[in-house]
Order: structure tokens, then C-alpha cells, then sequence
């Protein structure tokens, strides 16, 4: 277990991406949800990427995926383990495991999502061990 | 409107320099465009077309460095797609000379990322907050080598593909960077020291990564007239393709190919040749997984063979059946400004003409081929193949 945490460096949110990042601080992952295609979609966007409907909304997911692949950057300090996690729901998303061993994550291990602080003390998506 | 045929690469020039901090950024491009334009036998007021990456040339659209060089152009084009830029460039700059939008084209790249310090493997680089994705990514840290790295655990997982495999890749490269007195790195290394090199972003090792250097390179290409006209040996354009893979939403996420798979079709219908007929093929090393990845790609070898078939020595000249970056690639000889495209182009035009050091110079170079990744294959990229043939 890192005794040392990362805290998440700040991204200013674009037009339309703030419900996104107001979601994380309250706990909860939200995708993009196409009506036209009825598809949900990561990064969550104000058009579809399968069909550019705009007729999309965020969605509350169950934040539940498996690891799809993973690597441990190890010069990093603290070291970090970078992920793609498939979601439940189907779309797969750039991420960090968290809360175990860095050298025990496998591909195929179910994960859930937790909730890290970032610089400014709100907060950010991340996976652990389910 | 095919463009087989209908340009050629008459000039090519790399820079000797590995670090340069003595030397602005503008300056390494101009002194690889004189050197280039030497090569082919040309001066600067031959050059109507100008086709470099914004990336790698600050200030709007190569305008900047037209004027530090004095160029007059009816020509330019500034299409950016990271390292895979200057592959892009050889297939559009045959397409502006076949529409005769331009005459005699060069194509430049410089960078200085050694001596500005730069941390090009291990520290994600903030970029502008307009980029759509940054603010979903950025944060969860994602380098240049973990981003490979996650392609690499995945096709290890997938299909078995082991570190030896890929160590097998740096092994030949450093056969070849042995013979070249410009490389960074011209110790041959054994696949037990790059499996026993430190572990950078599992499952790659340190000597699975490229090297940092500053330095550059130019190309001229030209309408067939005029290459018949110079001195040097004719290396013609017989195909090119480009293709961008991205992730479509999260949907059907699979890193375990690139976009070479579209863009090596594209390139080899153009060029009508075959597989088996390339002689030499010169593959972007940015990481080994890179290599083994592309070559599958581009159907030198079965999906989830790659690993296979860059073993014991198959990608060495004089011992494999594909001889590969004979320059020592990126592995272990150049990555100017962390942008591999230029120098495969120079390697294949060398090999094409006879001119690769006599060690590693294929014997009857009639056909090769130059691939490249730019961006991050990791996430979203642009591959681009070009094909040419000795006449
Ligand atoms: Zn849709």
C-alpha cells in the first residue's frame, strides 16, 4: 500500500463539462448518453461521437467496470497505476487504481469507483479493487 | 487521383547533432534544409513548397520559419500529427506536385528536447485547456511511456507477447547503430540486459524506450522532370496513406492495434506491390511495443504474431527476413524533438540509393517502406506509411 497519495492536479472545465465535474464532488461518476443512439459514451460531450446528435445528457453510472489494461509508472513519486477501466455501461475511460498494491492490479479485475481529492480540495474520479 | 509516380525524393539530410545547445530551434531547421537542398543538388529559390509540423515550428503556421529562411513559397502546409508528421508530409507533398500546385517542395524537422530538459517519457505534459479530452486525462497522469506501456500489457495479455519478444526489437536495433558513429547508443545490447533494465511503466524497461536527442532532418521532393534532371539516384514515390485512430467515445476500446492497420492498406493498394517485395522497411521505435504493434498493423505478419516475428534476430540486416531501422532508429540513434517519421524517411531513402553504411545496407534495396505513430497510441493517433522504389 503507497503510504503517500496523489493529489489531482485541477483541469478548469470547459463550457458544459461543469455538471460533470460538479457530480464528482458529490460522489458520482456521469457519462454521456446518446437519445438518438441510446448509447452511453465517455468523455461525457454536448454531441454524440457515434452519430453528432446533440440530443445527449449525462448520466448517473453504476461505477462498476473490469481493468481493460494498466500500467504502473514507476519513476513517478508517489508511484501511480494508470488504467483504462471498461464501465458496466459499455464505454471504457482513462483512469487510476487506487487503494491496493500497485503490484497486485491484473487486466480482468472488477473495480469500483472512488472519489481522491484534488489540489483545489474537490474531487475526482478514480477505480478500486471491488 | 493516385500520386504513384508522380514525385520523388531527391534530397535528404539528417542532422549530425545529438544535443544542441548551442543552436536555436530556427537555426537546425535552416541547417537541415541547406543540408537537404545540397544533397539534392538544389539552392533555396528552387523551393516553392514548404511542408513542416506546427509543432515543431512556433509562431502561425510555418510563417515564421519561411521568413528566418527566407523562402519564397506558393506552397505551405503545416499539418501537425506528433511524430508521424513527416510521413504525412512525402504523401501530401506528392499531392500538391501532381496537382501542380507546387514545384520542388521541402520538408523540415528540428527540436531541441535534450538540451531544454524535458521530461519526454515520464511527465505528462499540460497542454491547452481547449483540448477537449485534457481535462479527463490529464489529471490521471498519463506520459508517453505508460501510455505505450497500457498498449503493451494489454497485447501481452491478449496474445502472449512477452518482454524477451520486445527486447528483440531493441537488440536489432542496436546491430544496426553499432556502424553509425552519429547514434546515442552504439553498444549492442543482449535481450537479458533490456529485460534486466530497469522497469519504467510495466511492462516497459527503460531499453525499451527511445532515446531524447535534439537534431533534425529535411527532405526535398520534386515532380518527376526534375529528379530526372539532378544527380542523384531516383527514389520515386509509389504510395502513401495516412489514417487517425481514436476512441470513439469509450466504445470498443482496443489497444492493441494501430492506425497502420488503414493506413498501410491504403498505402500498399497505392503503391501495388506486395509484402514480400519490400527489401527494407523502416518502422517508428518510439517504444519496442511500438515496432511489434506496426509490423502487424501493416500485415508484415499475423495479428498477435508480432512478437514472433521480431525474434531471434528477424528485423537484423544480413540475418532476418526484414531488415529494419539500419540507422539504429529511434532506439538507439536519433529521436529529434521526439518525432521519429523524418529520420525513417532519410534511413529508407539511404538504403534505396546504397548509401546506408555498408554493414547494414541490403543487398538489391529496390522497394522499401517508412511507418510511423504520431500522438499516442495509447489514446488517439495518426499512423502514416509511405512506399517507395528505387528506379
Ligand atoms: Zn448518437
Amino acid at each position: 500500500m503507497a503510504a503517500e497519495e496523489k493529489v489531482y492536479a485541477v483541469v478548469p472545465p470547459t463550457p458544459g463539462s461543469e455538471p460533470y465535474w460538479e457530480a464528482a464532488n458529490a460522489g458520482k461518476l456521469v457519462l454521456g448518453y446518446c437519445k438518438a443512439c441510446e448509447k452511453s459514451y465517455y468523455y461525457p460531450r454536448g454531441v454524440c461521437p457515434m452519430c453528432l446528435s446533440t440530443d445527449v445528457e449525462m448520466r448517473e453510472s453504476k461505477g462498476t467496470g473490469t481493468i481493460y489494461t494498466y500500467s504502473v509508472m514507476r519513476p513517478a513519486k508517489p508511484v501511480y497505476v494508470i488504467a483504462y477501466v471498461t464501465l458496466d455501461e459499455g464505454p471504457s475511460m482513462m483512469t487510476n487504481i487506487v487503494d491496493c498494491d500497485p503490484g497486485a492490479v491484473k487486466i480482468g479485475q472488477k473495480v469500483k469507483a472512488v472519489f481522491k481529492p484534488r489540489e483545489d480540495g474537490t474531487k475526482i474520479v478514480c477505480f478500486a479493487p471491488a | 487521383m493516385s500520386t504513384k509516380g508522380k514525385a520523388y525524393i531527391v534530397g535528404a539530410y539528417e542532422h549530425p547533432t545529438r544535443k544542441a545547445p548551442d543552436k536555436s530551434l530556427a537555426q537546425l531547421h535552416a541547417e537541415v534544409a541547406k543540408g537537404a537542398l545540397d544533397d539534392a543538388g538544389l539552392s533555396k529559390d528552387d523551393i516553392d513548397g514548404y511542408f513542416c509540423a506546427a509543432g515543431d515550428t512556433p509562431g502561425l503556421g510555418g510563417n515564421s520559419f519561411a521568413d528566418y529562411m527566407g523562402l519564397r513559397l506558393k506552397h505551405i502546409d503545416t499539418t501537425d500529427t506528433g511524430g508521424s508528421s513527416y510521413l504525412v508530409h512525402v504523401g501530401h507533398a506528392a499531392q500538391a506536385i501532381a496537382a501542380g500546385k507546387c514545384n520542388i517542395a521541402l520538408v523540415t524537422l528540428a527540436g531541441r528536447p535534450r538540451s531544454e530538459g524535458v521530461q519526454t517519457g515520464t511527465n505528462p505534459r499540460m497542454g491547452n485547456t481547449n483540448q477537449p479530452d485534457l481535462q479527463f486525462e490529464f489529471p490521471y497522469g498519463p506520459a508517453t511511456a505508460n501510455m505505450y506501456a497500457m498498449c503493451a500489457m494489454r497485447h501481452m495479455h491478449q496474445y502472449g507477447t512477452t518482454s524477451e519478444q520486445l527486447a528483440w526489437v531493441k537488440v536489432a536495433a542496436s546491430h544496426h547503430a553499432q556502424f553509425n558513429p552519429h547514434a546515442m547508443l552504439p553498444k549492442v545490447v543482449t535481450v537479458e540486459e533490456v529485460v534486466n533494465s530497469p522497469m519504467v511503466a510495466d511492462p516497459l524497461h527503460r531499453l525499451d524506450c527511445c532515446v531524447i536527442s535534439d537534431g533534425g532532418g529535411a527532405l526535398i521532393v520534386t515532380k518527376p522532370e526534375i529528379a530526372k534532371s539532378l544527380k542523384r539516384p531516383l527514389v520515386k514515390v509509389l504510395g502513401t496513406g495516412e489514417a487517425v485512430k481514436h476512441q470513439m467515445g469509450g466504445q470498443n476500446l482496443d489497444l492493441t492495434f494501430s492506425a497502420g492497420r488503414w493506413s498501410g492498406k491504403r498505402a500498399f493498394d497505392e503503391a501495388g506491390v506486395k509484402h514480400k517485395d519490400i527489401k527494407y522497411a523502416s518502422i517508428y521505435d518510439s517504444f519496442t511495443i511500438t515496432v511489434v504493434m506496426q509490423l502487424e498493423d501493416l500485415g508484415f505478419c499475423e495479428v498477435g504474431q508480432g512478437g514472433k516475428f521480431v525474434s531471434d534476430g528477424n528485423l537484423i540486416s544480413g540475418v532476418g527476413k526484414l531488415p529494419f531501422n539500419t540507422d539504429g532508429g529511434g532506439l538507439c540513434n536519433n529521436h529529434p524533438g521526439n518525432r521519429g517519421g523524418m529520420t525513417k524517411v532519410i534511413e529508407a531513402v539511404r538504403q534505396l540509393r546504397g548509401e546506408a553504411h555498408p554493414k547494414v545496407q541490403v543487398p538489391n534495396c529496390d522497394i522499401a517502406l517508412a511507418h510511423g505513430t504520431g500522438g499516442s497510441l495509447g489514446t488517439r493517433h495518426v499512423g502514416a506509411t509511405v512506399i517507395m522504389e528505387r528506379e
